[in-house]
């Protein structure tokens, strides 16, 4: 099913929660949101789903024009972050009460009820209460409640984000495969860039109401269109620095410099910005070197974030294996100048990093 | 300040009628350092909680013995044991200012007004509260309060130990590294012994010198970061430390080195000929890579995570991940596998086994 925003904004009181927003997601596939929180991610599923109706503008399905009509009349599902589920429900009951309110067949429940159980690994718990269940089981049979309807709209809000991280990494596998079958438009909102890479599909960025950009989910990460998106999509976050150009060189600080790629030294002298991902600046290595003062570095088994200021910003180097600072330490730190993404002072990109695709960026899928 | 020691502590909740008692804590042999940072991570439900509450006092365990130094404390109660605690969600006095709730415990003690006032004063600086004391405690955002809580555990100077069971849960995420670094800087300033219980692997490895790996009611491993990552004693350890997790696979051993579905693997750690039990080999997806040469692979799934890429190979329908450079090509004809030795480790029924094991 086609899902579009038309010139959407939503007010409560004098507050703005979404302003003007144009989106078209993509049918029969996944669409992240993806923000922090207060973003407006829940907001703009409330929306879709009918629960709240736009101040101003209009959503269509299809051919049609929704806006208004009430939730109950679309076909919608929506799960929640936190587990919803019947309590005084056996799992079977909590996965077919959709089915019983649309008048199925106990025969045609029945069938229903086993094939999402198992699609979703939950047969052998089908007798179960759910208070008997782990947190994963949990919500995954809500889910199997959302998905059980055929609903041509899921709208899922952040799932997995109560669960802890192992069963994360375990769904998020499955989520994909469990849709690819069904059809439906599905509309994920997560604050994790890592869970949008992993999950694919289309992405809108957003930012404090407002969607900053929209398309596929590695070309944003790849071609953000102004540095605000680049921010979104990127934990830890991606280190900026305003910098500024002389000649094709370009200075960060007095005592920091190099050379500008050459498409760039064109651009008038000035002020403009930079934006380096957390990987590409390492603890060690050739390239240009920075000074920083560390903060805590942070160990996640396999990697090390290293906080860092450098002059008035916080810095992140996010490198493998398992580095030890102490907090305060003076380190020196380096990146490569070509891994650099540019802005301009009005945020908006101006060049990506030369190992990334170099096609036309005014195409950047910007809405 | 002591150092603390279990001995043989086991604790088994009540059973339902006629049945056996369940351990939700299996033999715990486990010596706290004085002054150490200690995290407690395993998933819910393995213990930890039940472990740090037999420290606290808020549990008896059932057999076993703890020791705060020479002194036995199994049966003290918790307001005898000097012991500060911080929960998961704040514990804090609303309607007090923040200055007053951190000197409630040295007001509870007796101490005088002029000893309370420079010691407050002292915890504010060092959780950046100073500017803050004399508001409400109800007006601050949860990480406020979360440090209240702290700094009420920090503000008397004769605690044993500060136990923290999960204290970032209800943190804004992008909060949660700050308030990390501020423990860190904290535990370096204090030398207070420091037990942290999270699930979460970041927080247990960048806050602990030492992480206590739970699971099942057992201390499955104790280590740094490093040796948790590059040896896991146990195969929960290499499923749960990393992501994604350490690989397994079934083998058999050619003497002493592993066999993966008539594939001659090499390890640094062989083992002897004679292990009886079902014996697997361990690798990390960090240590396999393409190679010319090797184990020949159906490619199964590419996951680009942008800073690298999750690559899913399978061979004889057993699945392998790789994790491979964000800029590398992965070959498209007859792709090709290798462990790196000195990464490949044996285990026989989910234990570690095989040479190295203390290195």
């Amino acid at each position: 099913m086609t899902i579009e925003l038309r010139d959407v904004t939503f007010r409560v009181g004098a507050e703005t929660h979404i302003y003007e927003t144009n989106l078209v997601l993509k049918p029969g596939g996944f669409n992240i949101l993806l923000g922090t929180t207060l973003s407006g991610k829940t907001t703009l599923m409330r929306l879709m789903a009918g629960l709240e109706k736009p101040t101003t503008g209009e959503i269509w399905t299809k051919d049609r024009n929704v806006t208004g009509v009430a939730v109950q009349k679309r076909s919608v599902a929506m799960v929640y972050q936190a587990f919803i589920n019947y309590p005084s429900f056996s799992v079977y009951d909590n996965i077919a009460s959709p089915l019983k309110v649309a008048g199925l067949s106990k025969n045609a429940i029945k069938e229903k009820v086993h094939r999402f159980a198992d699609l979703l690994k939950l047969t052998p718990m089908l007798n179960r209460m759910p208070s008997e269940l782990s947190g994963g089981q949990q919500q995954r049979t809500a889910l199997a409640r959302a998905l059980v309807k055929g609903t041509e709209l899921v709208l899922l809000d952040e799932p997995l984000a109560n669960l802890d991280y192992k069963l994360r990494e375990e769904l998020r596998d499955d989520l994909p495969k469990l849709f690819a079958d069904t059809g439906a438009t599905v509309v994920y909102a997560t604050s994790e860039p890592l869970e949008a890479l992993m999950l694919g599909g289309h992405t809108a960025t957003l930012k404090e109401g407002c969607v900053v950009q929209f398309g596929e989910t590695a070309s944003i990460y790849r071609k953000p269109a102004t540095l605000e998106s680049a921010e979104v999509f990127s934990d830890p976050p991606i280190n900026t620095a305003a910098i500024e150009k002389r000649g094709d060189e370009a200075y960060l600080g007095e005592t920091v410099s190099w050379k500008l790629p050459e498409k760039l030294t064109f651009l008038p002298d000035g002020n403009y910005k930079i934006g380096l991902r957390p990987h590409h600046l390492l603890p060690e290595g050739q390239g240009v070197e920075v000074q920083g003062i560390v903060q805590i570095a942070e160990i996640s088994g396999s990697d090390s974030i290293i906080r860092i200021d450098v002059d008035d910003n916080v810095w992140v180097c996010e490198t493998r294996g398992i580095h030890s600072y102490e907090f305060g330490e003076k380190a020196r730190f380096v990146f490569n100048a070509g891994h650099c993404m540019y802005f301009g002072a009005d945020n908006r990109l101006i060049n990506i990093p030369s190992s990334s695709d170099q096609t036309d960026i005014t195409n950047s899928g910007r809405l | 300040m002591a150092e603390i020691r279990f001995k043989n502590v086991q604790h088994a909740y009540p059973p339902p009628k006629g049945q056996k008692p369940v351990y939700a804590l299996k033999e715990v042999n486990q010596i706290w350092e004085d002054g150490g940072a200690y995290a407690l991570l395993g998933p819910s439900g393995c213990g930890k909680t039940t472990l740090l509450n037999t420290i606290s006092g808020l549990l008896t365990p059932s057999e076993g013995e703890i020791y705060f130094d020479d002194q036995e404390v199994t049966h003290l109660p918790t307001s005898d044991r000097r012991i500060a605690q911080v929960f998961q969600f704040p514990v804090v006095y609303d309607t007090m200012t923040v200055f007053d709730n951190l000197a409630f415990p040295l007001r509870n003690r007796g101490m005088d007004e002029t000893a309370v006032k420079q010691r407050v004063a002292q915890i504010a600086e060092m959780l950046d509260l100073t500017a803050n004391l004399n508001k409400r405690a109800s007006g601050l955002t949860a990480d406020g309060k979360q440090k209240i809580s702290l700094g009420r555990g920090l503000v008397r100077s004769d605690v044993n130990a500060i136990l923290f069971d999960e204290p970032l849960t209800v943190i804004d995420p992008h909060l949660k590294w700050q308030l990390r670094s501020k423990l860190k800087e904290l535990h370096q300033q204090t030398g207070v012994t420091m037990i942290y219980v999270t699930h979460d692997q970041v927080e247990a490895l960048t806050f602990a010198d030492k992480v206590v790996v739970m699971y099942d009611g057992a201390v499955v491993q104790v280590g740094t970061p490093v040796e948790l990552f590059n040896r896991p004693k146990h195969k929960f350890v290499g499923y749960f430390i990393g992501s994604p997790g350490m690989n397994f696979l079934p083998c058999k051993l050619d003497r002493g080195q592993p066999v993966f579905h008539n594939n001659l693997l090499n390890t640094s750690y062989p083992v002897g000929n004679d292990l009886s039990g079902r014996t697997e080999v361990g690798v990390r997806p960090e240590f396999v890579e393409f190679t010319d040469d090797g184990i020949p692979v159906v490619i199964d799934k590419i996951e680009d995570l942008g800073r690298y890429q999750v690559v899913t190979v399978k061979h004889e329908s057993e699945v392998i991940k790789m994790v491979v450079d964000e800029d590398q090509q992965i070959p498209t004809d007859n792709p090709k596998i290798q462990f790196n030795p000195d990464m490949t480790r044996i285990y026989c029924d989910d234990w570690l086994v095989g040479g190295g094991q203390n290195e």
